[in-house]
């Protein structure tokens, strides 16, 4: 912020009091641009004119301190299309106002943020593929997920999903082609979607001048599988639970079910026990250590091709966490283990044989990262690299909406678990890691001492549990057996992922599947950053910007 | 792999008055006492090739979904599918012999899936891994998702599971290998997008009808060929 206000401090604050914000202050302060006001769950929405997003954005963006596009829900109604704008600031983002813009049903055209928010830009592509709204002044309106021959919009409610689509070979033409396009002196370069160092299906368009960067362009959706369709078909109580596990699916399984859960639990008024937040704190956290790891090793792996000493070690520890994990959960991977109101079922027993192991684990954790940071951070190769590589300064990770450790390598002191507290983090002791080089390795080093820091959370977990009252560990609420909200309630709900912000937008219609269900998915927007890191870099140092960026395509594309 | 089918007493007496008295069988081979004495095998060639065809493979390394980090579980460390004699990823598929599938196929990454398929070299196997590359999985009502790897590449081994578990993928690799060992190489099976370069099979009704829906240029990767006869 400080760039550009002159007095941040106190621009910031318009309508900040003492018990929250003042949307009455918020709406004089946007004028005559709002036309309406809806009531969400988790906050006020401004409705405003499809021709004055920018204008509306542009003064919360500036005058009220709202810098963080969290993201972009567009859905059909029976009337009318609406796109929303969910913003928060980075500074404290339980400060939330939402901005809705409603279009006709004849013609969806409205004004695109992509000036005001830089992550605004993939949001409305998606926004056009998905749900076939257009935007105004957007600089590159094409589909994003689906192919470029795709009939139709599949989240519209006239959308016939099983409709035959045709997909034409040419689209894989030979990559080598149109090499040296025009004449020129840059020569165009396909990496993946098919490439060991792509991390899954995503296709780079690079633009090479030599061996440096001049463009990149990633092409995502080879790992759009529908999730959202999916969570709509499905019954909040159930059916829902197992597809969060499959986002973002390196192990963070844990995490990923509670921006589910805390989102529905909000929305229909669910009560959880202490005693389930204690081990859903626990679980969460051995996720985001087995998570961290194969980044880890992947990282590595890209910077020195070691496929046998790094990436095995971080393995070889993940297979440790995987099998606490397994004792607890009865699975290695898809744990399916949180319940709206709490947790499938309790720690396994013997209790004592469990917490055994698990300390076993978290005891050996101080000396392994001291082996890795010999061989990793500690390691000069790795430190030419990757210090100075990659570099993305807080105020663009900030207009690309990144989060994360991402976010916390540029500086970005920014932790849903701490900021917007959730589970049991509030009464725990430990701190948010951030690092200043906004590197590729000071992201790698976040990673690396959250780890300590996750370690830190599920020792204390575990104190807690052990010294339980055994009659009082109850695992879940009271729970009614099929969940309906009220008719056209709205709430959007995020938790720290692995990845960064991890939010969840639903919509009610008064049965008991959501209207609508969109994914706020953290790698969406860290992945929108890559050019910003790459251009001008060598080739090797995108791969490995592309590395520490750890995304995971599962969690891009959904 | 059929050879002498010795009495293994005898082979020991061979043994005995090939290597003198006093030497134990501690470093004898279970190889050896297979043979017997004779450092000959006689075997059918084609049965020879097999053998080796199963006994060393090469994956080629490809990820898509969640299946695939289960499948850098069962190449790595603890599971090691590398002492099975089949490991070993390779990056480029002209160097590969097996390719697991392990995950969702949606209709953008088909048709590329089939590409890498076909810059595999013959003979080449394919291991479909997961629910969704049996049948689509969970995701099998998505709009954009393939019913199944088989919809574009055809598959020797499935194995079920979501994902399957290391052990699960071990055992359907052995049994892959233990398949080709026997004699049963890939079966030459006509797929639907292939009807064109078979251009020798006989033109019936069903041939000319499915060939006719096929452009040159075009693949149509969502097309239900189950029905459309
Ligand atoms: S079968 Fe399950 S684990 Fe495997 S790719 Fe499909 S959803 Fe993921």
């Amino acid at each position: 912020m400080s760039l550009e206000a002159p007095e941040p401090a106190t621009q910031a604050d318009v309508g900040v009091t003492d018990d929250g914000l003042d949307y009455d202050t918020l709406e004089a302060l946007l004028g005559d641009v709002v036309i309406d006001r809806e009531t969400h769950l988790n906050a006020e929405a401004f409705v405003v004119q499809p021709d004055r997003v920018v204008d509306a954005l542009s003064v919360l963006k500036n005058k009220a301190g709202f810098d963080h596009l969290s993201c972009v829900t567009a859905q059909e109604y029976e009337d009318r299309y609406e796109s929303i704008y969910h913003l928060k600031k980075f500074d404290d983002p339980t400060q939330e106002v939402s901005v809705v813009v409603p279009t006709s049903v004849h013609d969806p055209t409205s004004q695109s943020a992509e000036s005001v928010f830089r992550t605004a830009d993939w949001h409305e592509r998606e926004a056009y593929d998905l749900v076939g709204i257009e935007y105004d002044d957007h600089p590159d309106l094409r589909r994003i997920l689906l192919p470029e021959t795709w009939q139709g919009h599949p989240l519209r409610l006239d959308a016939d999903q099983e409709q035959p689509q045709v997909v034409p070979l040419r689209e894989h033409a030979n990559p080598l082609q149109e090499d040296h396009p025009g004449g020129s002196d840059t020569m165009f370069l396909n990496i993946g979607p098919h490439h060991p160092a792509t991390h899954g299906v995503l296709h780079l368009k690079t633009t090479l001048n030599g061996e440096q960067v001049a463009d990149v362009e990633s092409d995502i959706g080879y790992l759009h599988r529908c999730e959202e369709q999916m969570c709509q078909q499905g019954t909040y109580r159930h059916q829902i639970m197992p597809y969060p596990d499959r986002w973002d699916y390196i192990s963070a399984g844990m995490l990923n079910e509670w921006a589910y859960a805390r989102t529905a639990e909000d929305l229909a008024d669910i009560e959880v026990p202490e005693y389930a937040q204690v081990i859903r704190t626990m679980s969460a956290e051995l996720c985001r250590i087995a998570s961290h790891l194969l980044a880890l090793g992947t990282f590595a792996l890209d910077i020195y091709g070691d496929f046998t000493a790094i990436f095995m070690y971080s393995i070889r520890d993940r297979e440790v966490v995987q099998d606490i994990l397994e004792d607890l959960t009865g699975q290695r991977l898809m744990f399916n283990y949180f319940r709206l109101g709490g947790v499938a079922w309790d720690l396994p027993e013997p209790r004592e044989q469990f917490f055994e192991k698990t300390r076993d684990f978290l005891d050996e954790l101080p000396s392994r990262l001291e082996e890795y940071h010999n061989l990793v951070t500690g390691n000069e190769v790795l430190q030419m690299r990757s210090v100075d590589t990659g570099v993305i300064e807080p105020e663009v990770a900030k207009n690309y909406g990144c989060t994360g450790p991402v976010a916390r390598g540029s500086g970005i002191d920014y932790d849903l678990r701490r900021d917007d507290p959730y589970g049991y983090y509030e009464e725990l002791d430990w701190d948010v890691v951030t690092e200043d080089g906004c590197d590729n390795f000071s992201r790698l080093l976040v990673r690396l001492r959250e780890v300590e820091e996750s370690g830190k959370i599920i020792d204390q977990c575990l104190n807690l549990l052990e010294e339980w009252p055994e009659d009082e560990r109850t695992i879940q609420s009271n729970v009614p057996r099929t969940i309906k909200p009220d008719p056209d309630t709205e709430i959007y709900r995020a938790v720290e992922g692995a990845k960064g912000e991890l939010g969840i937008y639903i919509r009610s219609d008064g049965t008991d599947k959501p209207g609508r269900f969109k994914i706020r998915s953290p790698c969406f927007s860290n992945l929108q950053s890559l050019p910003e890191m790459a251009e001008g870099e060598f080739i090797p140092d995108l791969i490995a910007a592309l590395g520490s960026l750890d995304i995971v395509l599962g969690e891009v594309d959904r | 792999m059929s050879s002498h089918n010795q009495d293994t007493t005898v082979a020991q007496t061979t043994q005995e008055a090939r290597m003198g008295e006093g030497v134990d069988d501690r470093f004898n081979s279970k190889l050896r006492e297979a043979f017997g004495s004779s450092p000959f095998i006689l075997t059918k060639f084609d049965n020879f090739m097999n053998w080796v065809r199963g006994s060393s493979m090469f994956m080629l390394q490809f990820g898509i979904a969640c299946c695939s980090i289960e499948m850098m579980h069962t190449y790595a460390v603890k599971h090691d599918l590398d002492r099975f004699g089949a490991g070993v990823p390779r990056a480029s598929p002209r160097q590969a012999d097996v390719i697991i599938v392990p995950g969702t196929i949606v209709s953008k990454f088909a048709p590329r899936m089939k590409r890498v398929y076909d810059q595999m070299p013959e003979p080449k196997f394919v291991v479909s891994m997961g629910s969704c590359t049996c049948s689509g999985g969970p995701f099998q009502e998505g709009y954009n998702v393939l019913k199944g790897a088989e919809e574009v590449i055809p598959c020797d081994i499935h194995i079920p599971g979501c994902p399957p578990r290391p052990e699960a993928l071990v055992y359907g690799i052995a049994k892959l290998q233990e398949r080709i060992a026997n004699g049963e190489s890939s079966p030459v099976t006509v797929k639907p997008y292939e009807l064109e370069q078979f251009g020798d099979l006989e033109q019936d009704e069903l041939v000319q009808h499915l060939a006719d829906q096929i452009d040159e240029e075009d693949l149509v990767m969502r097309y239900n060929w189950a029905e459309s006869q």
